[in-house]
């Protein structure tokens, strides 16, 4: 605000009365509970999707945590600080018990998102789910039109029933976003998909580029997108933020193959963020179980949430620089990107410590640069759908006639 | 459904903070936040307490006699301020405007 209303409140660094508060906490800061938790509270989902961020080993039914487990789990976050809880899966409303989930958090006092594929939900669960204090929904999105979408979802009729569910979110007086995940074979729909959001009256609406790791990475030759049609997504988004200021807010996740810096992915490790995964670990990302090696805490053990944040093996083994390896232990911008993702690093070099491949001073980064571009231009459609089974190869379009789910 | 998305804020506005935007005290961290779909604002005490006077019920133009009388300033300094504020918040998707009818 102004000199008239001059606020010794306002820390020095912020020029803005309503700054994020994220951005205000400095580096040097002790490791604070975060804001906002990510609750995968199940595996089980019916859609199929080939970049599904789930891990490739899913946690099966049995493995989840109970109603009054997650009850507790909720209850804590509020006592020690999270203001946020956003529930996911998963499709998270395959739990029976979400209703009385999202009551408790409300009644914690929590900040609930429900970021659903919408495929199991009726319009009665919907208003329940608002009755019980829900306060967002985030619908996904595979594409805009029924046969290409509900083929990446592996599911017929999914589409549809997503255009029905988020009418029903807005006739609910219920806040939208929809999520769209976007991918080689998507991308030509992305003006259509704004387009489709401003129709939905969404609020908001996610443009996420797939981030390649577990699923995505087994079908990376046929989602990578080329070099041409990542400078048009940018160019569209940034048309549509302009066009749309005030009527719909646009986020934008960049893949960051192609980036000469790698992603400061999820604010670095154990900064800003936690999971709770279906089983009940608590995870400093929701790909972290794919690194091999680490020893994650449950929130069934006898340590509290708090603890594990601050002070398990697994949260400290990669926070703030000291871990660091060259060339990032020497590089001017290790606490501005804390060496980007590290489930990423593991994923392509084998250890975690070792610099992202995205960054443009990892020793790898133009072999994977290289071989994405290959893959962006090569004929691999074919997906691996996710499922329990560790996956299903989608049938041969020659042999089947067509694509079909 | 919502009324009309982008909101222009002027004297005669009625602003109100939507559902999907909560004003919370955060006692673990002793500050004032706005609590919205994947965001966590931290409105600054003026803010606040502008925002605590929008209840879809009061004209900007009457949060800005208030203000203007708690703090003995210039009225139209305020106005232009809560105006500005207020229209950030509209811009980012945060604030709605009293409907005719209430559901």
């Amino acid at each position: 605000m102004s000199d008239v209303l001059g606020n010794p409140a306002i820390p020095p660094d912020a020029s803005d009365s309503l700054a994020v508060l994220e951005k205000q906490r400095s580096t040097a800061e002790t490791f604070g509970i975060p804001l906002a938790v990510l609750l995968e509270v199940t595996h089980r989902c019916p859609l199929q999707c080939p970049y599904c961020s789930n891990p490739v080993e899913l946690d099966r039914a049995g493995k989840e945590l109970t109603t009054e487990e997650w009850k507790k789990v909720l209850t804590e976050l509020a006592e020690i600080g999270v203001l946020q809880v956003h529930f996911s899966g998963g499709e998270p409303t395959a739990r029976k018990d979400l209703v009385e989930l999202i009551k408790h958090a409300s009644d914690a006092g929590l900040y609930t998102n429900l970021i659903t594929s919408a495929v199991l939900l009726t319009r009665d669960r919907l208003s329940e789910l608002a009755d019980a204090g829900l306060c967002h929904v985030q619908v996904s999105f595979q594409g805009t039109e029924d046969i290409a979408a509900d083929r990446v979802a592996g599911y017929r009729g999914a589409h549809h029933k997503k255009i029905e569910v988020a009418k029903w979110t807005r006739e609910l007086d219920l806040p939208l976003t929809v999520n769209a995940v976007m991918h080689r074979q998507n991308l030509h729909q992305l003006a259509d998909i704004i387009q489709m959001a401003i129709d939905l009256d969404a609020d908001r609406l996610e443009v996420a580029n797939v981030q390649y790791y577990g699923w995505a990475l087994k079908n990376r030759a046929a989602l990578m997108p080329t070099v041409a049609q990542l400078d048009e997504t940018t160019r569209i988004v940034e048309e549509a933020r302009e066009r749309l200021k005030g009527t719909l807010a646009i986020d934008y996740v960049v893949p960051d193959y192609y980036a000469l810096r790698p992603k400061k992915c999820m604010g670095g490790w154990g900064r800003q963020f936690f999971n709770i995964s279906p089983a009940g670990k608590v995870l400093p990302c929701h790909a972290a179980e794919s690194i091999t090696g680490l020893d994650f805490e449950s929130v069934r053990s006898n340590h509290s949430i708090a603890w594990i944040w601050q002070n398990s093996d697994a949260f400290n083994r990669y926070r703030g620089t000291g871990w660091m390896k060259e060339p990032c232990k020497t590089c001017e911008f290790r606490e501005i990107d804390f060496g980007g993702c590290r489930c990423q690093a593991f994923a392509l070099t084998g250890d975690a410590a070792n610099t992202d491949p995205a960054c443009a001073l990892s020793p790898l980064h133009e072999t994977i640069f290289k071989q994405a571009e290959r893959e962006a231009e090569g004929e691999t459609n074919r997906f691996l759908y996710r499922n329990f089974a560790g996956g299903t190869l989608e049938p041969d379009p020659g042999e089947s006639g067509k694509h079909g789910a | 459904m919502a009324g009309p998305r982008h909101i222009s804020v002027s004297e005669a506005s009625r602003p109100v903070l939507p559902r999907h935007a909560k004003l919370k005290y955060d006692e673990t961290r002793r500050v004032w936040v706005i609590l919205a779909p994947e965001r966590v604002l931290a409105p600054d005490e003026i803010a606040v307490e502008v925002l605590q006077l929008c209840d879809g019920i009061r004209h900007v133009g009457d949060v800005a006699d208030q203000l203007a009388a708690k703090y003995a300033a210039p009225r139209d300094a305020i106005l232009t301020d809560v105006i500005a504020m207020l229209q950030d918040l509209a811009d980012k998707g945060f604030l709605t405007e009293a409907r005719e009818k209430t559901s």
